[in-house]
Parts: structure tokens; C-alpha cells; sequence
């Protein structure tokens, strides 16, 4: 019985921190339109969370592509398709492994920092001082950060999926020896517009959670240190989970 | 603010790289249209296509010279078929249009065996001459059957 | 010209505030005082609009703090200043930009403007020379200084000090009591102290509110509190342990704890 009690006590806990989050996310995105213009802030946050980020991107994406292409190898091999190498990277990777791993990335390298961050300023009272200022927190601190995720991600898993398809030629063609024309020419035949925007719009999706996820987070974080740190973790578990679920959904709809 | 110079020039970088990323993957891999999608489209009607689909390579000599644009069902018995061929492939009025399968079960693809007529089919006409996709049941059954006929 | 009406908060289960009634006056330096837990963070927390009452209105002239648009309030708040308990410097900006942060949201005036704004209230606290230093670089006593120079860098005509001088030396405590002091007549300035420095308070103060359990115990020109003769308020005054305002906040007998008599500390199994 106790058991049950604490499940449907965590349940409605979950319920109501998702409607939280909404809530707080909608209040931020509806200042958008409204002065003073954050773009600078925006800038700003492009600069740390996605110049940040491109250093592991690239490093998760050679070794993701070159790993893809040893394997897909060897298991081609067996059949005697080594030609269908190109595809199979290609397409694991654009449709699948760039958008999830490049998230599970941005959720460590950027969404951490976005709620530890953002949990410290609130800690230190410095969201209350930009209260006092005159600046709303919501808009200044808030609302750069989502929108900076949600746009920079696309543009990290894009190469992301650029680099992997890279290492993965180098290391079939080079290493493997895959015939180069074949690696290109069935990744191209093999691969529509249709693989890439369902790539596409499974990161937008991603980063726009990303960045909800991890503000909320921080701004509703218990403003204690341990507060900010059990905050932290959580937010790259509760951003992990959800691109994971929320791939699933995405995926069963664009197959 | 001499900072904030460098981080927009780095930020404007990022973007940049981003976007040219994004656009190879939609040019080269994902062998997007263009805007308006350049070549030229021709008609072709089969009895049955196969499964040849939107996407689908066409293929002269061995070499891809289009796309099928699109597949449809008229009159609720034979298919017609769109064919975009590249700019600068000219294919005989006479020419020859088939539903092959590369391997024995690879992907379907629409061959084109070109013409020997001096004239040349403008954007908008058909290829009346097809040859519908090759059923295996079927040239099983013909070739046992056919002796008794 | 600043009023709190029937004012009240309450956190879970905790009253942190009843029902209190408050006079701001305007111009002139308002001392709320009182122990720690006493209420006296929440209630300026609820004057400056950082915190929503849990019943009650903040009357700012004729407009409800509680019922005015975001918007309206923001415009209010470029005429208030904060000096926060642990200063609440941006840690991402360093000290020119943090003391410049509120001109250069509020003012369209040229960057030059500015640093001259910025160096006087610099020199005001002494730190000139100091502008291109981190938060992370400041001594506790320094980031208060830099914080007091941000608070009145729009030269607000509202100021709230929060424990301006609590976790500082005497020397820069005795200067920050100076400055606000000073800042407050030479402006004109409404400023509202919470302290539980009761030296600094009364002699800088001209009202004075002494808080006690999340009620007001005394209110007065700071001679009358120091004539009080309220037990409370003279306990509070001298600060002795013993009077109507217990030290100890255990419940239990000492004794009973200490012999571990059953049934009265509970011990983990």
C-alpha cells in the first residue's frame, strides 16, 4: 500500500512540475515579442552553448561514424553487401544517432550548465537583483537560453552527421577498403529529403526540450547548494529520458 | 565590448558552418530539388510498375540521368509515371521505357534504352513505348505453360 | 508614501509574518529591526515586490504593488535600489559592468557618461581602481561596497538594504552604515535598513520598527525604542540572553535529553 501511495504521490508531483514547466517556458517565449530585445543575450548564449558544444559534437560524431563503419563492416561482409556500407552509416546516423546522441551531448556539455547556472544566480539572489534592476529574469535569463538550444542544436547534429559520415568514409574506404564510389553513391541513392527532415525535426524538438527542461530546472531549484546540485542531475536525467521517449514518438511518425 | 565583437564573429562562424553542414547533407546527400527542381519531365504509362516509387532512380546506359517525380493510378488500371530527367539528356521519341530490378532482389529503378529517331521528346511528352515491371510468377508460369499452348 | 496594509506571509505552515500594518516615510531612513526569524527579510522582500503577499496590500502612493501590471512594476523599480544580504553581484560581469549594469538597461546615455557616473559612485565606496576585478576576486566587505555602489547607481529615490552590515568588519561596516547614512540625506532618499545591528540602526535611523515572532513590538523615533520599556525590547536592545524572549528554542526537558529518558529523544533505529 505504501508503495502505491508514494506512486501516486510521484505522479501528481510529475504532472504538476510538467505543468510548471510549460508554464514558465510560455511566460518566457511570449516576452519575445516584447522590449527591451535580447538579442545580444542571445548571441551570448549561442557563443556557450553552441560554440561550447562543438568540440565534443565533432568527437562524438568521428568516433560514432568510424565505430558504425567497423561494424556495419564486418556484418555486411557476411552478406557480401560491403557497397551498402555508405547507406548504412549514413542512415543510422542522420536518422537516428546524430539527433539522440548529439542531444545526450548538448544535455551534458550545455543543459548542466544551463541548470546549475541559473540555480547559482538564484542561490546568490542575483535573479532577484535583476528583478530589483528593472530586468526580468524570465526574459533575460530565461528565455535567450531556450531559444539558443533550440536553434543551435540542428545546426550541431547537422555536423555532427557530416563529421560521423566523414570518419565512417575514412575508415571503410581507407581502412576496409570499401570501394570509395560505392561508400558515396549508395549513401546518396539510399538516403532522401524525407530521412533528413525527419533528422531535422527531431532536433528541433530536442533542443526546445532541452533548453525547457534544463531553465526549469534551475529556476525552480531548492536555492541551497545541495538544491542546485540535486537539481543539476536531475535535469540531465529528466532531458535524457525525454529524448529518449520523445524519439520514439518522433520516430513511429516519420517511418 | 571588443569581446562581444569576437564572440559575435565566433557565433556568426558557428552558424555558418552549421548552415553549409545542413546544406550538404540536403544538396548532396539528401539530393534535395534545387528550388523549382532543375530538368525536365516526361510521362510514361505502365500496366503495372512494380513498386517504383517517388525517388526511385531512372537510368540510362547504367547511369542515373533522373528521378521519378511521382506515380499514379489512372483509370483504376494502369499506372502513369512522371519522369524527371537531367537537363542536357536527350532522350529519341522512339525510346524504350522498363521497370528493372537492380539484382535479383534489389531496388526496382525504371530503364531507359534510347531511340534511334533523330527527333527528341520535348519537356510534357510521353514515352509510349514501356515494358512493365518483370513479375517472376508470371515468366515462371509462361515458360511451363508455354509448350502446351 | 510607501504603506503595507494587514501585510502577511506565510511559507508552508509558518507564519513568517501576521497581519502587520506599515508606515514608510518618504525621505527619510526607516530601520526595521529584530532577531533572526523575526520576519524582518520577508517583510522587505514584500515592500521591494520580490515576494507576493500572502494577504494584504502594498501601497505605493495609489497603486497596489499586488494588483499593478509587470510592466508598471518595472518602471517603479528603475526608481528602487537593493543592497542584498550576500550583495548579489552578476558573477559574469566585473566591477565597472555590474555598478554600470542598471544605466546601461535603463539610460541611453554614451558610454562616456557612464564611466564618469560609474567612478563617482566607485569613489563614493572607495573601491576606485577596482572596476576591471571579477565578483570571484572580492573580499565579502568589497562585493558589499561594489553592491551599495550598484544600488544607487540610477540614484533611486527608493533604496532597500538588506543585513547591510552582517558578515563584515567593523571598519566596513562602520562605513556602510556611513554611506548609507549620507546618501540617504544627501539625496533625499527613502531608505528601508533591515538590521539586526542595533548600534547602526538606531543611530542612523529616523523610524524605526522593531520586529519580534513576525509582529511588530515597538515603532518609534529611535530615542523612544531606546526609552521602551517593553522587557522585550530592552532584552533585544542589550542583547541578553535572558527575558521574555527565550534563547533556547528546544521544547524538551534539558534534563530528560541528557539522561535519555524514553519517549523524549527520539533516537534512529
Amino acid at each position: 500500500m505504501m508503495v502505491f501511495g508514494r506512486l501516486g504521490r510521484m505522479t501528481l508531483r510529475g504532472i504538476e512540475q510538467f505543468g510548471d514547466a510549460t508554464m514558465l517556458a510560455l511566460q518566457a517565449l511570449a516576452l519575445m515579442f516584447r522590449r527591451p530585445w535580447q538579442g545580444k543575450h542571445f548571441v551570448l548564449q549561442l557563443y556557450a552553448l553552441g560554440v561550447g558544444s562543438l568540440a565534443i559534437i565533432i568527437i562524438t560524431g568521428a568516433f560514432t561514424g568510424m565505430v558504425l563503419a567497423l561494424q556495419g563492416y564486418y556484418t555486411l561482409a557476411k552478406f557480401g553487401s560491403e557497397s551498402l556500407l555508405g547507406a548504412g552509416v549514413g542512415m543510422s546516423i542522420i536518422r537516428e544517432l546524430g539527433p539522440v546522441l548529439g542531444a545526450f551531448m548538448v544535455i551534458g556539455r550545455a543543459g548542466s550548465s544551463i541548470t546549475a547556472e541559473i540555480g547559482i544566480m538564484r542561490v546568490t539572489e542575483q535573479t532577484d537583483a535583476l528583478e530589483m534592476m528593472a530586468v526580468n529574469p524570465k526574459q533575460r535569463i530565461i528565455l535567450p537560453r531556450i531559444v539558443a538550444v533550440t536553434l543551435a542544436l540542428p545546426l550541431l547534429v547537422s555536423l555532427f552527421d557530416v563529421v560521423g559520415i566523414g570518419a565512417g568514409y575514412l575508415v571503410g574506404v581507407d581502412l576496409l577498403g570499401v570501394n570509395p564510389g560505392a561508400y558515396m553513391a549508395e549513401l546518396i541513392a539510399k538516403i532522401g529529403m524525407h530521412d533528413m527532415y525527419g533528422g531535422w525535426v527531431k532536433t528541433v524538438v530536442f533542443g526546445f526540450l532541452i533548453g525547457v527542461i534544463c531553465t526549469y530546472m534551475g529556476y525552480r531549484a531548492e536555492p541551497t547548494t545541495e538544491g542546485v546540485a540535486k537539481a543539476t542531475t536531475q535535469a540531465v536525467v529528466i532531458a535524457s529520458v525525454s529524448v529518449l521517449i520523445i524519439d520514439y514518438v518522433l520516430t513511429s511518425f516519420f517511418l | 565590448m571588443q569581446n562581444y565583437k569576437r564572440i559575435e564573429i565566433t557565433v556568426g562562424l558557428f552558424v555558418v558552418i552549421g548552415l553549409l553542414a545542413i546544406s550538404w547533407l540536403a544538396v548532396k546527400v539528401g539530393q534535395v530539388g534545387g528550388l523549382g527542381a532543375s530538368g525536365y519531365v516526361l510521362t510514361a504509362d505502365f500496366d503495372d510498375v512494380g513498386g517504383v516509387r517517388k525517388g526511385s532512380d531512372i537510368m540510362m546506359a547504367g547511369v542515373i540521368i533522373g528521378r521519378v517525380d511521382g506515380v499514379k493510378l489512372v483509370n483504376s488500371d494502369h499506372a502513369s509515371m512522371a519522369l524527371r530527367i537531367n537537363n542536357g539528356v536527350k532522350i529519341a521519341e522512339d525510346a524504350f521505357a522498363s521497370v528493372r530490378t537492380k539484382g535479383i532482389i534489389g531496388d526496382r529503378y525504371i530503364r531507359i534504352t534510347q531511340g534511334t529517331e533523330e527527333s527528341y521528346l520535348e519537356p510534357g511528352d510521353e514515352i509510349e513505348e514501356t515494358e512493365s515491371a518483370i513479375n517472376i510468377e508470371d515468366l515462371i508460369s509462361k515458360y511451363i505453360f508455354n509448350g502446351k499452348e | 508614501m510607501i504603506r503595507g496594509e494587514q501585510l502577511s506571509k506565510q511559507f508552508g505552515d509558518v507564519m513568517a509574518l501576521s497581519p502587520t500594518d506599515i508606515h514608510i516615510r518618504e525621505g527619510a531612513i526607516t530601520a526595521i529591526m529584530g532577531g533572526s526569524g523575526s520576519g524582518k527579510t520577508t517583510l522587505l522582500r514584500l515592500l521591494a515586490g520580490l515576494e507576493k503577499p500572502t494577504s494584504g496590500h502594498i501601497w505605493y502612493g495609489d497603486e497596489d504593488l499586488c494588483a499593478i501590471s509587470d510592466r508598471r512594476l518595472y518602471q517603479l523599480r528603475e526608481q528602487m535600489g537593493m543592497l542584498f544580504q550576500y550583495s548579489a553581484l552578476l558573477n559574469s560581469l566585473n566591477v565597472y559592468d555590474n555598478v554600470a549594469f542598471p544605466l546601461h538597461e535603463h539610460t541611453d546615455l554614451d558610454e562616456s557618461v557612464i564611466r564618469t557616473m560609474v567612478m563617482m559612485k566607485l569613489e563614493q565606496v572607495g573601491l576606485r581602481g577596482f572596476e576591471h576585478l571579477m565578483p570571484s576576486e572580492l573580499s565579502g566587505g568589497m562585493a558589499k561596497r561594489v553592491a551599495f555602489a550598484r544600488a544607487i547607481a540610477m540614484d533611486p529615490r527608493i533604496v532597500f538594504f538588506d543585513e547591510p552590515t552582517s558578515g563584515l568588519d567593523p571598519i566596513s561596516a562602520g562605513v556602510i552604515t556611513t554611506l548609507i547614512a549620507d546618501t540617504s540625506r544627501k539625496n533625499r532618499m527613502t531608505s528601508i535598513v533591515v538590521t539586526h545591528d542595533v548600534g547602526a540602526g538606531l543611530s542612523i535611523a529616523d523610524h524605526v520598527i522593531l520586529l519580534w515572532q513576525g509582529r511588530i513590538i515597538a515603532e518609534g523615533p529611535p530615542q523612544s525604542i531606546r526609552d521602551s520599556d517593553d522587557e522585550r525590547v530592552q532584552q533585544f536592545l542589550e542583547g541578553r540572553p535572558d527575558g521574555p524572549i527565550p534563547f533556547s528554542r528546544s521544547t524538551t526537558s534539558y534534563i530528560d535529553d541528557l539522561t535519555h529518558k524514553p519517549g523524549t529523544v527520539r533516537m534512529k533505529s
